[in-house]
Order: structure tokens, then sequence, then C-alpha cells
């Protein structure tokens, strides 16, 4: 019996090691970018220091929507989020004469922000969007989300003592170390890797798994979004002309029916005399994602119809939705998630370095794993100090450069590219200290080259987690190149100590 | 260091029975593994006792955690042949309960 029992875990070990592989720096950038967004709204502010204090809401959305009217044409829609206790701007997507745009409003003067900034916004969308055209960075994380799940439940079976390893560590020892360190980031905060890998797969469902859908209505998929959301309004645009109705009339209506304060906003044909104005709740309140929602008729501001989500079923699919976005997670948990999210990340670039350490331990290394070693070096070091760069170039970049935004992007990716050729053409010896000193200094840069005594508790907390990222990378590149006084490129290296 | 008896396996691992092996697991546990899950979520979305959006979202959840079972299967099972026999019995089976319960009316 256990003969067979040992047999199952070896391939499940082996099962293991090729689904985490596959897609593993890809899950690293999403694992990684999706940790950052936990606190998308506190980069929103680090990214835009201008914009000072706190904000009223109801406020805040009137400056928003009377500036769009007045700047905006030919709009399909806008879809604005409110500030509260952490973001402090409107965080606005629209369009204007067929060009989509995504901008922060001030929320006093309503204007876009002067640091002109994607925010949070860039490693939210990198984390399930990958920078890739819809729909195929959506179903590139779909496909690296279900390995992820298999790679998951494959190394629990694997796995020999699971509660001894929490407590197991012995440092310095090469591969041990390695798996030691491995284990114990997967162990340690188990139920939360379950929960995010499983949960994020489906917020994607409609996209990779449709197809119960399809039972249920063949075809006719306005009819199950119509089921899924009976709140919604829908009108085409008349054609004839009006201005939007005072809205702040029914932001007090809708606060009065939520019982909670505004979380988004969205007017549909804004202009037009078959105008909608949707309001949401802040999802603070309860996990469940979208749990009510109230229409207006934007030309006249009369009630069109409130709803509030009462089925059992939808409910449900809500509620682990909203576990998955973390909008409901008061501080504490919030940095759970965060904590949750690092060692998700770590776990993924450990298994990475694993992999080629346990092979080199036993043979020297294959064509392709020599590959994957410095592919490791590039694609993680890669996604780090792009992600950094990112913060950078935030606070490099001129304010009135053209398409500012975009091209603070631009940075992070050409960054990554970069740190990816790097890392393949030098010797990983080199290429780990080289690129975790620069991204060391990317992230001691970012910190510094900004407003560093702020009067902002989260941007000085920004700050603060920048340097002591900086400090601990510091310190981990002073032992490597202090360990290894002299870098010997012998064909058979062995255990590196 | 240590090489445990069980860790060499390097006479199992090559040739082209083990690769083929390997081939028609992975085959059962990616594209099968997907389409059982598939297939699962049809049959549950019209035998549920829910209204039609419950009944899919109820059954979408569900479905995630068929797929990675019927992978882990499909790596565990005694031979490939009946890795593949039984992803595709697994998804005969509910492509019948989804076939002949039918779409549900509106």
């Amino acid at each position: 019996m256990t003969m067979v029992r040992d047999g199952a875990r070896q391939c499940m070990a082996w099962l293991h090691g090729w689904t985490g592989l596959l897609l593993g720096h890809i899950l690293f950038v999403m694992c990684l970018a999706g940790t950052l967004s936990v606190f998308k709204p506190e980069i929103g502010r680090w990214m835009r220091p201008e914009v000072s204090g706190p904000a009223d809401p109801s406020r805040a959305i009137m400056a928003a929507t009377s500036w769009l009217s007045a700047n905006t044409t030919g709009s399909t829609g806008w879809y604005l989020s409110a500030p509260d206790g952490r973001s402090n701007t409107v965080d606005a997507t629209y369009d204007s004469d067929g060009a989509y745009l995504t901008k922060s409003l001030d929320p006093v003067s309503g204007a876009p922000v002067a640091r002109d900034t994607l925010g949070g916004e860039f490693f939210y969308r990198l984390h399930f969007e990958l920078q890739l055209p819809y729909p195929w960075g959506r179903l590139l994380a779909s496909l690296a989300a279900m390995l992820m799940l298999v790679a998951i439940v494959t190394g629990i079976i694997a796995h020999k003592r699971f509660f001894k390893d929490i407590f197991t560590f012995r440092p310095a020892k090469g591969q041990r170390s390695w798996l030691d360190g491995h284990n114990a980031l997967g162990v340690l905060s188990l139920p939360f890797h379950i929960m995010i890998t499983f949960t994020g797969l489906l917020t994607l469902a409609s996209l990779n798994l449709p197809w119960s859908i399809t039972a249920a209505y063949g075809d006719d998929v306005m009819t199950m979004y119509n089921d899924l959301t009976p709140g919604a309004v829908s009108r085409v645009a008349s054609g004839q002309k009006a201005a939007l109705a005072p809205i702040g009339p029914m932001l007090d209506q809708a606060q009065r029916y939520f019982g909670a304060p505004i979380g988004r906003v969205y007017v549909f044909n804004p202009g037009d005399k078959a105008a909608v104005v949707t309001l949401y709740p802040v999802e603070q309140k309860a996990i469940g994602y979208l749990p009510a929602e109230i229409s207006f008729d934007g030309a006249t501001g009369k009630l069109l119809k409130a709803w509030t989500e009462k089925r059992t079923g939808v409910r449900a699919y809500q509620t682990v939705y909203g576990l998955h976005m973390a909008h409901f997670a008061p501080g504490l948990t919030r940095w759970l998630y965060f904590l949750g999210g690092a060692m998700l990340s770590l776990a993924i670039a450990t298994g990475m370095l694993l992999w080629v350490v346990k092979r080199r331990e036993r043979a020297p290394l294959s064509m392709g794993n020599r590959i994957l070693e410095r592919l490791n070096v590039g694609g993680l070091m890669g996604a780090s100090i792009g992600m950094a760069a990112f913060l950078l170039a935030n606070r490099l970049l001129p304010l009135d450069l053209a398409a500012r935004s975009e091209a603070e992007v631009s940075v992070a990716l050409w960054s990554a590219g970069g740190v990816l050729l790097v890392g393949l053409i030098l010797p990983p010896a080199r290429g780990w200290p080289l690129l975790l000193a620069v991204l060391a200094l990317c992230c001691a840069t970012a910190a510094l080259l900004g407003p560093v005594w702020a009067s902002d508790p989260v941007l000085m907390t920004g700050n603060g987690l920048l340097l002591a990222t900086a400090a601990g990378l510091a310190l981990i590149v002073w032992r490597q190149v202090r360990r290894k006084p002299i870098i010997t490129p012998t064909r058979r290296r062995m255990v590196p100590a | 260091m240590t090489a445990t008896p069980g860790l060499d396996r390097r006479k199992g691992r090559s040739g082209w029975a083990y690769r083929a092996n390997v081939a028609l697991r992975v085959l059962a546990g990616t594209i099968g593994a997907y389409g059982v899950a598939a297939l699962a979520s049809m049959a549950l979305t019209r035998i549920l006792p829910f209204s039609r959006v419950e009944a899919v979202t109820t059954a979408t959840m569900i479905a995630y955690l068929v797929m990675p079972g019927v992978t882990i299967w499909a790596f565990l099972a005694r031979g490939p042949w009946r890795a593949l026999a039984g992803v595709a019995l697994a998804a005969l089976l509910l492509g019948g309960i989804a076939w002949l319960a039918g779409q549900p009316a509106a």
C-alpha cells in the first residue's frame, strides 16, 4: 500500500513541477501585479501626490460630471468610481469623439489631475490582461490560473509532512533550503492560495467556462445578462440632446436607498434625452460584488429602477467574486491579502528556482535547463524591475509630456524587456546580484525622488515600504557578492553553497 | 546530493513508450479535463432545480472543482488508455445528461 502511495506521490510531484513551470513566469507576473493591486487606491494616491487630502464622494462626483459634460462630445458612457477613505480622486473611464480614455479626475475641479498616470490601474489590468489585447490576455491568464489550481492540488498531495514543514527551514543548504522555503511559503497560507486561484478563475468565468450559459440560454447571452442583473436599465440613445439633470439629488436618493455611500456612478449616453444614470454602493460593507443598483433618467432625474440582489445562487457567485476583489477588506484583512499574495509570488519564484537547483545538484544542466536558469533571472527580475520602473517613471517623466500615462507603461514594458535580455545574456551568478541591485536602486530612487516627507500617511507608508524593500534587496545582494568573491565559470558547477 | 532509490527513474523516463504515455495523459488531463468540466457545468445547469441564471452561476462554480480533479486523475490512472477512456466515459455520461435534460425554458 505504501509503495503505491509513494508512486502516486512521486507522480504528483512530477505533475506539480510541470504545471508550475509551464506558465510559471506569467503566473509570477500575475501574482505580483495582483498583490500590488490589493493597494490599488493607495498606489494611485502615491502616484498622484499633487492631489491632497481626503475628498467628499458626492461633491467629487458632481465636479466630475460637470467637467465631463463640458469637455466630452459624443460619449456613449462615463464610468466613474467615487473617492472613498482610500482613493482621493474620481477614477473615470469614458469616451469622447470615439477615443476611450482612463483618467483620474480632481475631486474639487473635476478636471484630470496634473500627473497623468494609470496609477494602480496598471497593476490591476496587468494582473488579468497581461498587457495583451482582448481576449488573449484574459485567456492566457485563465490558462495560467487553471495550471496553478492543478499545481496547488498536486503540491498538496505530493507533500509528505504537511505541518512539520511549516516549522522547517534549513538555510544555506542548496536544494534543501529552497525546498524548505518553497514549502513554507506554499503551506503557511495555503487556504489563501487555493481561495485566490479558484476565485480568480471565476472572475473570468464568462470567458473561460461559458458553457453553462450556452446550456441554459443557447446563443441568447443578452437574456442571461438581463437575468443576472435585473436592476440594469439599458436604453438606446434617442439622438435628441438634453442636458444632464443635477446629479446631487440622485446621489442623495441612492445613498438613502443603499444605506451606504456611493461607490460607482455610470452615466450612459450622457447629453442625450435617453441618458441613464446608474449608481452602485461602496463595496466595503459586504463581500458580495455589486449587491445593489439604482438607476435614474439622466434628463429628468426621475427614478427608473432600484434593485437589491437577494437570490442565493447569484449572491453566492458575487460573494466568491468579491472574495477575490477584496474591496470589502478592512485594514488588517487587506494586509493579509497583500501578505498572502506576496507569499504566493515568492512560492512561484522559489518553485521556478527549485526546478533548476534540483537538477543542477544531480547532474550538469541540460541545454533546456540552462536556458531556463537564465530565463528565471530575466523573467522574475524583469517582472519586478518593470513594475518598479513604472513607479520610477511616475516620478521622473515631466508632467507636460504628451500621452504621459502611456509613456509610463512603455517605460515599464521596455525595462522588463531589457532586463529579460540581460538575464539571458549574463551568467546567472552575475545576473542575479546585478539585477537585484538594479531593483533595489529603482525602489529606493522611486521613494526618494518624490515628496519624501509628505503629510499624507499613504505616501509615507509607500515610501517606507519601497525603502524597506530596497534595504532587504541590498542585504541579499551584499551577501551574494560576499559569498562568492570569485566567480568560477566551470562547466561542472556543483552545489553553490 | 542524496539520491534515494525511488527518485532515480532515468531508465523509465526515456523512450517513445514513456513519451506516448505522458502525451496521452496530458491529452486526457488538459483538453479532456476541460471538456469534462464544461460538460459537467452544462449538465448541472440543466438539472439543478434553480432559476436559469442561478443554475448557471452555481454550476460554473462547481465545474471549476471538477477540472483539477480530472487532471490529477488522468495522471494517477493505471494506464494512459485507461485515463483517456475514463475521461471519455465521464464526458459521455455528463453530455448525455445535459442532452437528455434539454435546454430549460425561459
